[in-house]
């Protein structure tokens, strides 16, 4: 029994040490969004609380954390609590397999990168319970909006995932990094990555393919009778989302945490901080999109996603197998 | 040991629990929940077994994209005015119907795991090397080798499910305006704007 617990000790002491860091690198990564967005827009952005205004984040969650959480009197009780409390859970349980190093991982399972994307996928529930539970039309019309672009664009990211795996052989998100050592797949999948980066975007609900939350039609979607501490979560987990897409996207086109090149200088750099760096890259294009890009139409989203984007992954899929076969480059499994 | 049947013994009463609710709780919407919550410790069973990429899939699939559709149907329509129509009203054919239906796919249980056997040389087969491959690599072997017919018919009966589907719900509309994407992008003001020299009292005729 003593064993267990020890075993059981040693897991919560690893899941604090990663989801602490997690949850300010959210709070740090809302700053930075704020500021790249004013920076755009020549404005100076949150700079008073703290340096810099760096702790602008951390006040605004106290400010939500004292605010009253109003219930609606028509609302579902249960499920309208759960919605945000599902979206922050998925957030963040999806981190236990992204490897910051080749050993810096909660847990190295097999499926990897299946598990990532089952958890993504499962993220919709919390917006979708979050709309209907609010029984409101807003909420509700945002909700359905958010499901059906969610369910569209994972069939694209799905189906990147596949050319990927074409060419490493392997589900473990360590082996995917370490088959990029000679090439990063961005280059050779380079029409995939862009492909990858935009659904990310529409899978995060991010501008421009923020309908769910159109603040012009649908007042804040999903969100809109939440507040105080559960409008806080929501706001977190996608936050939270937003930075695993990056992950997932450096993972499997911008090779990990693997240096930019195995030379002297830049090897001794410890593997994380290529890790971070590389998610924070994709970090800055994700906020410069959402400053630059005006939103899409309903109509335009989904055109996007079933006429273009799938019809061309499926091509550019049967072109990858057909290469790798061709050359003989198909990767060998060692039994 | 005794830690993994705690888990099993918790997931399966979960599964067992969830699946009892979904056909007993009076609201629809509970139901779809409770079949999510079904699917989830099912996968969690699966994932338990050793099974992991099974466990995914279902998880990926059924969670993530069937119980998703179902859920948005349920919140759409209004199930509780149907249920009202359906078993209230004076001939309701959809009882005896469902009974028939259901009575057959219990018959079909019946025979299809009763009769259970499994390819003699399955567990034999020279694909699968029942050794530290992983998982997903011999379900690979298995299926794109031993299995390669019914995995091809499986996609063509799901094509023509797919197919069906569409045939069913399309209907062409007319009279309605239909916008090309290219002719808006390609609009620019020389197109776009035209002056008129409108004479008094005459008014001009713009082609439209």
């Amino acid at each position: 029994m003593i064993e267990y617990l020890q075993i059981f000790g040693q897991e919560v002491y690893k899941i604090v040490f990663l989801l602490v860091p997690i949850l300010v690198s959210v709070a740090m990564i809302v700053w930075l969004d704020r500021r790249v967005w004013g920076l755009v827009q020549k404005r100076r952005g949150p700079n008073v609380v703290g340096p810099f205004g760096l702790f602008q984040t951390i006040a605004d969650a106290l400010k939500y954390i004292f605010k009253e959480i109003i219930i609606p009197a028509s609302a579902n009780k249960v499920v309208f609590i759960l919605a945000p409390i599902i979206t922050m859970t998925l957030a963040l349980v999806a981190w236990a397999v992204i490897p910051m190093s080749e050993e810096l991982v909660l847990s190295d399972i097999n499926v990897g990168i299946l598990y990532l994307f089952a958890v993504s996928s499962l993220g919709v529930y919390g917006i979708i319970m979050g709309g209907w539970a609010s029984n409101s039309k807003y909420p509700f019309l945002g909700a359905i909006r958010s499901a059906a672009q969610m369910v569209s664009y994972e069939v694209s990211i799905g189906i990147i995932i596949i050319n990927v795996l074409l060419c490493v052989g392997s589900l473990n998100l360590n082996d995917i990094v370490i088959a990029q050592k000679n090439l990063w797949y961005v280059i050779p999948l380079f029409p995939m990555f862009v492909i990858f980066f935009i659904s990310a975007l529409a899978e995060t609900n991010r501008p421009p393919f923020d309908l769910p939350e159109a603040e012009a039609e649908l007042v804040a979607g999903y969100q809109t009778e939440y507040s105080g501490m559960m409008y806080a979560m929501f706001w977190l987990g996608e936050y939270a989302n937003i930075l695993l897409m990056c992950a997932m996207g450096s993972i499997l086109f911008l090779g990990g945490w693997l240096p930019i090149m195995d030379v002297y200088p830049l090897n001794i750099i410890p593997a994380p901080i290529w890790m971070i760096s590389k998610i924070l890259f994709l970090f800055l294009l994700f906020a410069l999109i959402k400053a630059i890009v005006p939103r899409y139409r309903y109509d335009q989203l989904m055109r996007l996603g079933w006429k273009i984007f799938l019809p061309f992954s499926l091509i550019y899929l049967v072109f990858t197998a057909s290469f790798l076969f061709y050359f003989d480059k198909l990767p060998k499994v060692n039994f | 040991m005794i830690v993994h049947s705690i888990f099993f013994y918790f997931f399966s009463i979960i599964a067992i629990f969830s699946s009892l609710m979904v056909i007993t709780s009076r609201s629809t919407i509970n139901s779809v929940f409770f079949l999510i919550l079904d699917f989830i410790s099912v996968g969690c069973l699966f994932i338990m077994v050793g099974a992991e990429f099974l466990g995914m899939i279902l998880l990926i699939v059924y969670v993530g994209a069937v119980a998703v559709l179902f859920l948005f149907v349920v919140m759409m329509l209004n199930v509780a005015e149907q249920k009202q129509s359906w078993f209230i009203g004076k001939k309701s054919t959809h009882i005896p119907t469902g009974l028939i239906v259901s009575v057959l796919i219990l018959l079909e249980l019946l025979v299809v795991v009763g009769g259970w056997k499994y390819k003699e040389d399955v567990m034999s087969s020279s694909t699968l090397v029942l050794s530290n491959i992983s998982n997903t690599h011999q379900l690979g072997l298995v299926m794109y080798t031993d299995y390669i017919l019914y995995f091809q018919l499986a996609g063509v009966v799901l094509l023509l499910a797919m197919i069906g589907a569409i045939l069913l719900t399309f209907r062409e509309r007319v009279g309605v305006k239909k916008q090309s994407y290219f002719t808006q992008i390609s609009r620019n003001p020389s197109t776009a704007v035209e002056l008129k020299d409108v004479k008094s009292n005459e008014g001009v005729k713009l082609d439209d």
